[in-house]
């Protein structure tokens, strides 16, 4: 592989992610949309890397390790949530390892401007034992790409790049200053003990990758992947991601610390610094994950006032951590809160629902918004998926006034990531009064940005795929009742429908189907070039 | 060190915010300034209120404006002012729709013309604005982009001098 050419270039943390991991040669990008992330699998795809949704991120997960067992690169994304859904194959990969490299990415979304919690993965890195590298803006986000595949190859280890919404959706000047060795020709070879999860080869297995992760923390230590700056050593900050910024910006001579690989933590070089300087403190966004492990090894430094662990930091926050201030700031005037578009074919569902006076256990998408004012027709929003299972526990245990206005409302892509399985649930363990699912099928991903999904007949380039039906999949399971409706068009049709399904007491399902207003128009572009043969495409974000 | 210039960017989703912050980004940028800009994407798209951050200058740390620390607030919509006033030091400058009212042949091109009075406050050549403003919109609305983009700029400078 030449090198690549310095050239400064203008990008997100996501861009300069996908444009490293293009750079990388990685063999496939595999991941599911969930805001910050989903530009990055867009990006890498429009630059001419291969790239595909999955149906999940547990299935992502899995694709990209059998991408790695074959010594190729893989690149696996997602948001913070996701990481819960691909849970379970990520704690093992932690023990199999990998022949190629595998780096995932987690975009963590402090503040919580678009997820249903603000959880901190750095968590995952310790719980999962796989190594977690943290950029501090998109120079770093490209060059923490290449680092993350080299430490993956050569420790045979899956490796995490955890940005956050700053990373990802902040545009700063990039230099394409780093090369890598070209990927290993992909080939499989038998190793039993390493792959097949077996008490017996697991148990050695852990063994090894503790041993692992002993001899990446001694490497982490003599890296350049964390960095003193500052020259002032009366007061010192240990810091990470973003937040460096904030810190650098409010303390401009301060020494910093700036911890590039979060885990396993350089012990050795942070108990040198915190020597060097005369106060120590710690300041990090999120949980106190930094700090408490800091103080585990038994170096004493400052930390910042629990109300700090809530949204994002910003360069006020810090001054204030530092000087000891927990005033509550000025109240400042709320925004106008977003809502379902005109035209929106979300609308009349929840209206209705309303109406009826149903118990609404919902889900995650742009549908979210109905619980809202004017609809206010939503009672439960867990996670991608719950509204089943959430719909079918109240079934089981309300009384009978009550559980025959339990409805579950889920999106068409939700259901595709997680839905199924509810669907099951609902007739192998039939509730007595049977109960009401309703798949808002609006024919996209609408709240990230309208992707596509394994129901939209289209791949993530927007070309033609194979669709998978939502009719199909519900008769498989032997559902009682399955309607298909408009929801727009025949409003009091749509009304009626619903009231007799609650009425019959039995398992229904109700795809509400009619296509995006805002996606409208896209999609007849996408097709208008397929006929064409052209396979062009993008997606700007307004 | 200098001080960064701050420019807040604010208004409802799908206004062209976002766009009109990418532009002004990319200008600066190929102006050869150090850049940061950031913004939150999500569901504060459907119509709810967005705003972005533009920090330009010769060495930019934090990619967020702090707040009361903003040198310009540029608002597409009036009813954003309330929500976002804070943003600004004070004596920033506050450019709102509300000078170009019936200024404007094409109401879609607002954020260019607010590109265009921004314009007359820096020192950035106007080939720079316009060759990014041609590279970000179709082809055929160019004509229309740059004669947004002069009545901004011209209206501007008259409250400037007035
Ligand atoms: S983007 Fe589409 S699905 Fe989402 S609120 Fe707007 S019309 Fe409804």
């Amino acid at each position: 592989m030449n090198a690549p050419i310095p050239q400064k270039l203008l990008l997100s943390g996501n861009e300069a992610v996908a444009e490293a991991a293009l750079d990388c040669g990685v063999t496939l990008g595999t991941g599911y949309p969930g805001t910050p992330s989903t530009d990055i699998l867009e990006h890498f795809a429009k630059i001419g890397g291969k790239a595909q949704w999955a149906p999940n991120e547990k299935v992502a997960m899995e694709v990209g390790l059998g991408v790695a067992f074959s010594k190729s690169r893989s690149l696996v994304t997602m948001k913070h949530v996701g990481v819960n859904v691909a849970a379970d194959p990520l704690f093992t990969s932690a023990y199999t390892g990998v022949d190629g490299g595998m780096v995932i990415i987690t975009a963590d979304d402090p503040g919580m401007a678009s997820s249903q919690n603000e959880q901190d993965n750095r968590r995952y890195a310790v719980a999962a034992g796989i190594p977690m590298l943290e950029p501090s803006n998109s120079q770093e986000a490209y060059e923490f790409t290449f680092k993350a595949f080299e430490i993956s190859e050569k420790w045979n280890i899956p490796v995490f790049l955890r940005m956050t919404t700053r990373i990802c959706h902040a545009l700063t000047g990039v230099e394409k200053s780093v090369s890598i060795a070209p990927p290993a020709k992909p080939g499989y070879e038998k190793n039993i003990q390493s792959r097949v999860m077996i008490p017996a080869f697991a148990r050695p297995a852990h063994v090894k990758l503790r041993q692992k992760l002993a001899d990446i923390e001694v490497f982490n230590d003599d890296s350049d992947l964390n960095t003193v700056t500052g020259t002032d050593s009366s007061f010192g900050i240990i810091t990470s991601g973003v937040t460096f910024m904030h810190c650098r910006e409010a303390m401009p001579d301060a020494k910093i610390l700036k911890i590039g690989m979060c885990y396993p933590l350089p012990i050795q070089s942070i108990r040198e610094f915190a020597k060097s300087v005369d106060r120590c403190m710690v300041i990090e966004e999120g949980d106190p994950y930094l700090v408490e492990a800091i103080r585990a090894a038994g170096i004493s430094v400052e930390g910042k006032a629990e109300m700090f662990r809530f949204g994002e930091l910003n360069v006020k926050k810090v001054r204030k951590i530092i000087d000891g201030d927990t005033t509550e700031p000025p109240a400042i005037p709320r925004g106008k809160a977003p809502e379902l578009c005109a035209g929106c074919p979300h609308q009349t569902s929840f209206n209705v629902l309303n109406k009826l006076g149903c118990i609404v256990a919902g889900d995650i998408g742009c549908y979210t918004l109905g619980v809202l004012p004017p609809y206010s027709g939503m009672d439960t929003c867990i996670c991608m998926g719950a509204s089943i299972g959430i719909g079918l526990g109240l079934r089981h245990s309300l009384p009978r006034e009550q559980a025959i206005k339990v409805v579950s409302v889920i999106g068409d892509g939700t259901f595709a990531h997680s839905g199924m399985t509810g669907l099951m649930e609902m007739m192998y363990n039939r509730p007595e009064y049977g109960h009401l699912v309703i798949i808002l099928d609006n024919g996209t991903t609408a709240m990230t940005g309208m992707q596509e999904s394994p129901t939209t007949g289209r791949a993530l380039d927007h070309s033609n795929a194979p669709q998978i039906s939502l009719e199909g999949l519900v008769k498989a399971c032997g559902v009682e009742y399955l309607d298909v409706i408009d929801p727009y068009y025949d409003q009091d049709r749509y009304e009626e429908l619903i009231k007799e399904r609650l009425a019959s007491e039995k398992t229904a399902v109700i795809i509400a189907r009619r296509q995006c207003v805002i996606s409208n128009k896209k999609i007849k572009a996408y097709e208008k070039e397929q006929d064409s043969g052209c396979q062009e495409g993008g997606c700007d974000h307004e | 060190m200098s001080k960064p210039i701050n420019i807040v960017f604010a208004g409802l989703g799908g206004h062209g915010v976002i766009k009109a912050s990418d532009i002004f980004a990319q200008v600066a940028f190929q102006a050869g300034k150090d850049v940061k800009k950031s913004e939150v994407h999500g569901m504060s798209q459907r119509g709810g209120s967005v705003s972005s951050d533009v920090r330009i200058g010769e060495n930019i740390q934090s990619p967020m404006i702090p707040d009361g620390e903003s040198d310009f607030l540029i608002v597409l919509s009036e009813d954003q002012i309330p929500n976002n006033k804070h943003r600004l030091k004070e004596g920033g400058v506050l450019i709102t729709s509300e000078v170009l009212t019936g200024k404007l042949k094409v109401k879609k091109s607002l954020n260019v013309a607010l590109l265009g009075c921004l314009s007359s406050y820096l020192d950035i050549d106007e080939e720079i604005w316009l060759s990014e403003i041609k590279k970000s919109f179709p082809e055929n609305m160019y004509d229309k982009n740059v004669e947004s983009f002069t009545i901004g700029k011209t209206v501007a400078q008259e409250t400037q001098t007035a």
